[in-house]
């Protein structure tokens, strides 16, 4: 625990890339998915990846995660095993809910009365105390994007601020109204685990209204092109920095034309 | 941490967040649906088969009754019946289960040992999978009774050569059901493996396996018929008194005398054996996995 803590102390990013690039294929047929993205996320912070589709926002988070190494460039993390959640909820479906949440402590040699313990505490954080005994089909897709989101959370070993969530479009498949309830849950569970969170978005509303920095990509070979600070403007302000990101995505967009 | 000017009414807006929450999960949770008495759904179950039985021996009775052809080549149901019925009260019927069932059962296990390291071997390493793929594919449609004669030249009229059969029928669909399990699983579910930190190792035992599962009883269910069925052909041919007498011998001993009655009584108690087999072992087995899993639990 202390060499954890020493590293905390020692770097001030939860995660970093510095010249990431990343090629499919070789020859002519390559396609080059990323250049040069530099990329940083402070501890506790929560930094929304904005672009259109085809830009290669999931390749960072592939990257992040350690699904797919980088052809260039350094991806530091300061911590051993980042938090993933993908779009869909990807419960296994032979297995309740509560087992679903212990199968990363499972996996990681966690006695069984440990394992229960931290499930549980996991599914009360997520408000689905009630259900753990419940398989992924008796569930609804906002409650099992919640299962999913604790399992994360639970595969994520170092604690204590070092902790690194990784999202990709989590709540791109819900209705409105799901999604809008789930955006304040997030925000709500971020403040309560001190967590670094990236989170991969193609809604510009959603990424202001979460973010505290909003990251915009562009699209082949995906580039940072530009960032806004979104976290102290009131919410009056809000729909005019909206606006400015709206406008900005289009011209990056209307650049490919 | 952002404690944003909004700080003062975060509690009544955490607490609307919520109750809607717990209102959605109310109102989006998959209801159950299945509202019949358990007696109708047993009466639903069980009576369509039977009023089939009953119409295919009735039309049997009255083919024989019309006396179209001879009797030693349509017997009367009641005469098949006699027949069985006699093997029952001396006894007799035990033995030809005994023999029959405990080699299928055995063969079936041991082409179950064999084929999930092969089966694993195919769906996972893709050299492999070119090299003998096809071949265990191509087995699978290769009557099994045509090892029947290599059998008894390689191990003469022994339990040996049924075995031999016996495996080289069972073992390729068994082994295919494995790798079409595998090749069904969802490619995100291997991905969250990784990303929950599983190894190679743990990544076949936690999420391959299991996941694999519903295919792989497919395929269990498939290789039960087809050691039933090769087991059958092998006893049919490779007669000997050494081998004992099973359902297969029964059936042949019926053709030495023949008497269609008794080679009528062998099918049917051969029928018996593996629809027997069939409901009482693997259709619950399949429903209870295919149950778990919210995946059509109308079989």
């Amino acid at each position: 625990m202390t060499a954890t803590l020493e590293m905390g102390v020692q770097t001030g990013h939860a995660v970093r890339l510095s010249g990431v690039g990343k090629t499919f294929g070789e020859g002519r047929r390559a396609v080059t998915a990323l250049d040069g993205v530099d990329l940083e996320v402070a501890p506790g912070e929560f930094v929304c990846l904005l672009g259109a589709s085809g830009c290669g926002k999931t390749t960072v988070l592939n990257l992040v995660a350690g699904l797919d190494a980088p052809s260039a460039g350094e991806i530091e993390l300061n911590t051993s095993r980042p938090a993933v959640m993908f779009q869909e909820a990807a419960l296994m479906p032979w297995l309740t809910a509560s087992r679903n949440v212990e199968l990363p402590l499972r996996l990681a040699g966690v006695k069984r009365a440990d394992r229960r313990a931290r499930a549980s505490e996991l599914l009360e954080l997520v408000r689905l105390a009630g259900v753990g005994d419940k398989r992924p089909h008796e569930l609804s897709g906002g409650m099992r994007q919640r299962v999913a989101l604790a399992r994360a959370l639970a595969s994520a070993v170092d604690g204590d601020g070092n902790s690194l969530l990784l999202m990709d479009e989590p709540f791109s498949a819900l209705d409105a109204i799901t999604r809008d309830v789930l955006q304040s849950e997030l925000l709500r569970i971020w403040r309560a685990t001190e967590t670094a969170v990236l989170f991969v978005t193609h809604d510009v509303r959603e990424a202001v209204r979460l973010g505290q920095r909003v990251v915009l990509l562009s699209s082949r070979p995906g580039r940072v092109v530009q960032e806004w600070h979104v976290d102290d403007i009131d919410p009056a302000a809000q729909a005019g920095v909206v606006d400015a990101i709206n406008t900005r995505l289009h011209e990056v967009i209307s650049s490919h034309a | 941490m952002p404690d944003g000017p909004g700080q003062s009414n975060t509690g009544t807006v955490e607490d609307d967040t919520a109750s809607v929450g717990a209102g959605l999960d109310a109102l989006d949770t998959p209801t159950a649906a299945d509202t019949r008495g358990c007696g109708r759904k047993i009466l639903g179950q069980v009576l369509p088969p039977v009023v089939a039985l009953v119409v295919i021996v009735a039309i049997w009775q009255a083919l024989w009754a019309a006396a179209f052809w001879p009797e030693y080549q349509l017997p009367a149901p009641a005469d098949v019946w006699t027949q069985i019925w006699d093997r029952v009260t001396s006894g007799e019927i035990v033995g030809f289960l005994w023999i029959s069932v405990h080699r299928a059962v055995i063969g079936f296990l041991v082409a179950v040992v064999v084929a999930i390291p092969l089966g694993l071997v195919i769906a996972n390493f893709s050299v492999v999978r070119r090299g003998i793929g096809p071949i265990v594919s191509g087995l699978q449609s290769l009557p099994s009774v045509a090892w029947v004669p290599a059998a008894v030249l390689w191990f003469g009229l022994t339990d040996a050569s049924i075995y031999f059969v016996v495996l080289l029928g069972a073992v390729p669909s068994i082994a295919n059901g494995l790798v079409s399990g595998m090749d069904q699983i969802p490619p995100i579910l291997p991905r969250v493996g990784k990303v929950l930190g599983a190894g190679r190792l743990a990544s076949a035992r936690h999420i391959l396996l299991p996941a694999a599962l519903p295919g792989f009883l497919g395929g269990l269910k498939q290789g039960w018929a087809f050691s039933w069925r090769s087991l059958m052909a092998a006893e049919l041919i490779a007669t000997s008194p050494q081998l004992g007498v099973g359902l297969g011998q029964f059936l042949h001993n019926g053709m030495s005398l023949s008497d269609m009655s008794m080679v009528m009584a062998a099918i049917i108690l051969i029928l018996f054996v593996g629809i027997g087999i069939e409901l009482l072992v693997f259709r619950p087995l399949e429903r209870a996995v295919l149950r778990a899993r919210g995946l059509n639990g109308s079989l």
